[in-house]
């Protein structure tokens, strides 16, 4: 089943999120990239129902781009976070509702502070230190309240990831096989090899 | 065709009641038989039976009534959120469980014991029914003091172990509801071995069972190694099931902690979730001396990352 992860550390937000495209008990996909560069400074993993996901992803995408073209400067992370969160409010109350859950990483510039923000189909969002969805998340969450420090710095932060994706792999039975990592700081966005 | 059979037969329990009954009704009882009934005293007064609901199909009845997968809005409610976990090291075997009783979403009690002392070297978890549990595993330590008894050696925990799931093997598909462990020390050294209503038995180091155990096991796999100290055993005992009692709605409450070693099971301590989160287990051996909540544990450490500079503008 779909997993992704995503925790803040010294000056970063690291997301991670598995590269599996199913489809009922096949895998269609093993190198799927479900995390999109929505900024310089901002990465967002998403996950949920198909057909959804891509669609959601690549609105957001687009208007976040859009922005940045009309007023010269993008959006900061909060701003872009409220702003997507409001797209799927909204969607929720339609006809057809996205099904997608978010993750939204970024490295605000003014303040030299990373924001990670979780947001789930309903519209629920919140700010936290670390975040995942999926299957995965009943493993990792408990291992993070034991593990996650605020102030770790990328090796360390890295180190966490890697625990958590163990544990899952461990324990989960429909387990994904390989995640796509990527990372959000002051020097902008960049994928990393676990 | 049955009951014809049976009228005849001079073997069956009933026709062996009928017949004692028809002695004492014939008062052709000699005086050397007073007070034994022939020695048929323990039918004379009706073989022994279960009582089951007076319906065609009572295995269909109880599962109609107490399914809450199928029907979330049944009359009977078993209890099924809890989380219990066991593992085994080089300092013997780590019990500890939460006490949390829920039915549906109400949280019926938070002083469970959910460890069963079945004897004084072995040691029964409950997750899924409590009576269930309860009622079997104490019939489990029965039976291991007759083993006792007839073969003059303690039953050893595979054997134990092996006695219950043949026995709630028997039972399948008739409504039982457990998942357990059953832990202790015999000749071979600590074992743990898991034991379910479905029948399965499965020996191991490491357990968790019930709504938490996901949350259990991500603390547990990470801090778990062969070589862990008592010390440090115990810790990760009851730092699992805190993480379990905080995450899981259906777990909490408080820890109770048990370590076997070689001379039989010892309680440690019960310990309350809330005040692990905030203050930590007390005053115990491994404790690290602080809460275990995330925002105690990290408080006022933060990820801003300002530069020099612009820290001092």
């Amino acid at each position: 089943m779909e997993t992704s992860f995503a925790i803040t550390g010294k000056g970063y937000v690291i997301i991670a999120a598995d590269t599996t495209a199913a489809r009922s008990i096949v895998k269609m996909k093993v190198d799927e990239d479900k995390i999109k560069t929505l900024s310089p400074h901002l990465l967002m993993a998403y996950s949920g129902e198909p057909g959804d996901t891509v669609q959601f992803a690549e609105y957001v995408e687009r208007n976040i781009r859009l922005y940045q073209i009309r007023n010269l400067y993008p959006l900061r992370p909060s701003a872009a976070a409220s702003w997507i969160r409001r797209s799927l409010a909204e969607s929720l109350r339609s006809r057809k509702p996205y099904s997608v859950n978010l993750l939204l990483g970024g490295y605000d510039t003014a303040t030299h502070t990373p924001h990670l923000y979780w947001v789930d189909y309903l519209g629920t969002m919140t700010e936290v230190p670390f975040g995942a969805h999926g299957y995965g998340s009943y493993f990792a969450l408990s291992l993070l309240d034991r593990y996650h420090d605020p102030e770790a710095s990328m090796e360390q932060g890295l180190a966490t990831l890697k625990r958590c994706i163990d544990e899952v792999s461990k324990r989960l039975v429909v387990s994904p096989g390989t995640y796509k990592v990527k990372v959000v700081d002051k020097d902008g966005v960049r994928e990393v090899e676990l | 065709m049955n009951s014809f059979a049976e009228r005849f037969s001079t073997t069956t329990a009933a026709s062996q009641m009928r017949n004692a009954q028809k002695l004492a009704d014939e008062d052709e009882l000699d005086t050397a038989m007073w007070g034994s009934n022939a020695g048929f005293g323990s039918l004379a007064k009706g073989v022994p039976t279960f009582t089951v609901p007076a319906v065609a199909d009572p295995t269909a009845f109880l599962r109609l009534h107490t399914d809450d997968h199928a029907d979330p809005s049944c009359r009977i409610k078993i209890q099924h959120g809890t989380t219990t976990l066991a593992f085994r090291f080089q300092g013997g075997v780590i019990v500890a469980v939460d006490s949390r009783a829920t039915a549906g979403s109400y949280v019926a009690s938070g002083t469970v014991k959910k460890v069963i002392e079945i004897n004084p070297y072995l040691l029964g978890t409950m997750a899924g029914g409590a009576a269930d549990c309860q009622y079997w595993e104490t019939y489990l330590g029965m039976h291991c003091r007759l083993h006792e008894l007839r073969n003059r050696e303690r039953i050893s925990v595979s054997a134990a172990s092996k006695y219950l799931s043949n026995l709630v093997y028997s039972y399948k598909g008739m409504g039982l509801s457990m998942g357990t462990m059953i832990c202790g020390w015999d000749k071979t050294g600590p074992a743990v071995f898991y034991v379910d209503s479905d029948g399965t038995r499965l020996k191991g180091d490491l357990f968790s069972v019930g709504s938490g155990s996901t949350f259990a096991y991500g603390v547990l796999d990470q801090g778990y190694r062969w070589d862990l100290t008592d010390e440090e055993a115990q810790e990760l005992g009851r730092r699992s099931i805190y993480a379990a009692g905080h995450r899981d709605a259906f777990s909490g409450n408080s820890c109770n902690l048990y370590h076997v070693k070689e001379d039989g099971w010892r309680f440690i301590g019960n310990y309350d979730i809330a005040k692990m989160h905030y203050d930590g287990p007390g005053n115990v051996a491994g404790s690290p001396g602080q809460g275990y909540g995330y925002d105690v544990r990290v408080e006022g450490r933060t990820s801003t990352n300002a530069p020099a500079v612009a820290a001092a503008a």
